[in-house]
């Protein structure tokens, strides 16, 4: 099966991203965001974390800062955690939310073990169908790409589409990565962009 | 206890501009009220958890959240909590219903009456405890001083059935 390098992916929603957007990142995804570079104002680095809640604290931003795009990068073991909140989101069809669900199948930052949504964690070996579950959540426009030069090409439409956008990208597990680092205080990062929102 | 009307007066008062909610018998009722109050926005989410953080994202984009659940959902709450309130210190408000501390007659021995009070100690909400009507601007104080001090309150609204 095709998937991408999870840098990979990330580098091209940083190279695509608005500066007026608003990025949400954890877990994996958060990593690799650390890896490219310095945080943009606007950034939230979701880490330290509760499980799989970056899609709701993005619910809570979009709906406060509709002018705004909002861009989760989120994983499929969070997703599955928290998967009630596909449903709030379509609830609220916030249509400045794009939901992108890096799906490598695995509870990476813990060694890669398999999640109970993927062929390996369950004892029918099929898969879940992320495509199917947010058009049946409710989802405005709903995406899958599984390699970088579509996802490339896609991004620009995924940005500037009516949301509730879920975007589900198809990316490889790294068993050996490792987790994200906290940044700097959580208190100060969360007070530093409630004021660069509210100003 | 209350009414609806009285609840969306009062969180009007306070600068509430969104209620994020999973109803309860006592609390649900008041939804109404909240969703076609001027300035409020009633948000319903599928589980108490999700609730904090959507209040939370409510919060770093600059609106003023208040949570309103069940004490059972309280019990849910707990990573929710422990990240929202204490890792990075949004200080998010809330209306919790005490399920059966009036009234045990549909869920004889429920052990919310056990749990409720110490779960909000462990996750340090200062919370105060409203059991009569006569409570409402003692609810309104205290959900005031939290606001004042951008610190995690609760009201505790007693209630008579499951």
């Amino acid at each position: 099966m095709s998937a991408l390098a999870l840098r990979d992916a990330v580098m091209a929603v940083r190279q695509a991203r608005g500066d007026g957007d608003i990025v949400i990142v954890t877990m994996g995804a958060a990593r690799e965001w650390q890896a490219l570079g310095p945080l943009h104002p606007l950034d939230l680095f979701f880490v330290p974390s509760a499980m799989g809640h970056a899609t709701s604290v993005g619910l809570g931003i979009a709906l406060a800062r509709p002018a705004r795009r909002v861009i989760v990068l989120n994983g499929d073991g969070s997703m599955l955690m928290n998967l009630g909140s596909l449903v709030t989101i379509t609830a609220e069809r916030p249509e400045n939310l794009v939901l992108v669900l890096c799906d490598n199948g695995a509870y990476e930052v813990t060694g890669a073990q398999p999640t109970p949504g993927t062929p390996a964690g369950r004892a029918g070996g099929d898969a879940v169908d992320w495509v199917a579950m947010a058009r049946a959540a409710g989802f405005t426009a709903v995406l899958r790409f599984d390699d970088l030069s579509s996802w490339r090409e896609g991004l620009p439409g995924v940005l500037t589409a009516a949301g509730p956008v879920f975007v589900h990208l198809v990316t490889q597990a790294d068993a050996d990565a490792g987790g994200p680092r906290s940044p700097g205080p959580a208190p100060d990062r969360a007070r530093a962009l409630r004021a660069a929102l509210s100003g | 206890m209350f009414t609806g009307t009285q609840i969306a007066a009062l969180l009007t008062r306070l600068g509430i501009t969104h209620v994020v909610t999973v109803p309860d018998s006592t609390v649900g009722p008041w939804g109404d009220a909240i969703a076609t109050a001027p300035g409020l926005k009633l948000v319903r989410v599928c589980r108490e958890g999700e609730a904090w953080a959507v209040a939370g994202g409510l919060w770093l984009g600059g609106q003023r959240p208040l949570v309103m659940i069940q004490c059972t959902g309280l019990f849910e709450s707990g990573d929710a909590l422990r990240n929202i309130l204490h890792d990075w210190k949004i200080p998010v408000p809330s209306i919790i219903g005490y399920r059966s501390y009036l009234n045990q007659t549909a869920l004889p021995g429920d052990t919310c009456l056990v749990f409720t009070e110490p779960a909000l100690d462990a996750w340090r909400i200062d919370y105060k405890l409203i059991t009569s009507p006569d409570q409402y601007e003692e609810l309104a104080a205290h959900l005031e001083s939290c606001l004042a001090a951008e610190c995690p309150g609760a009201a505790l609204i007693a209630e008579g059935r499951a």
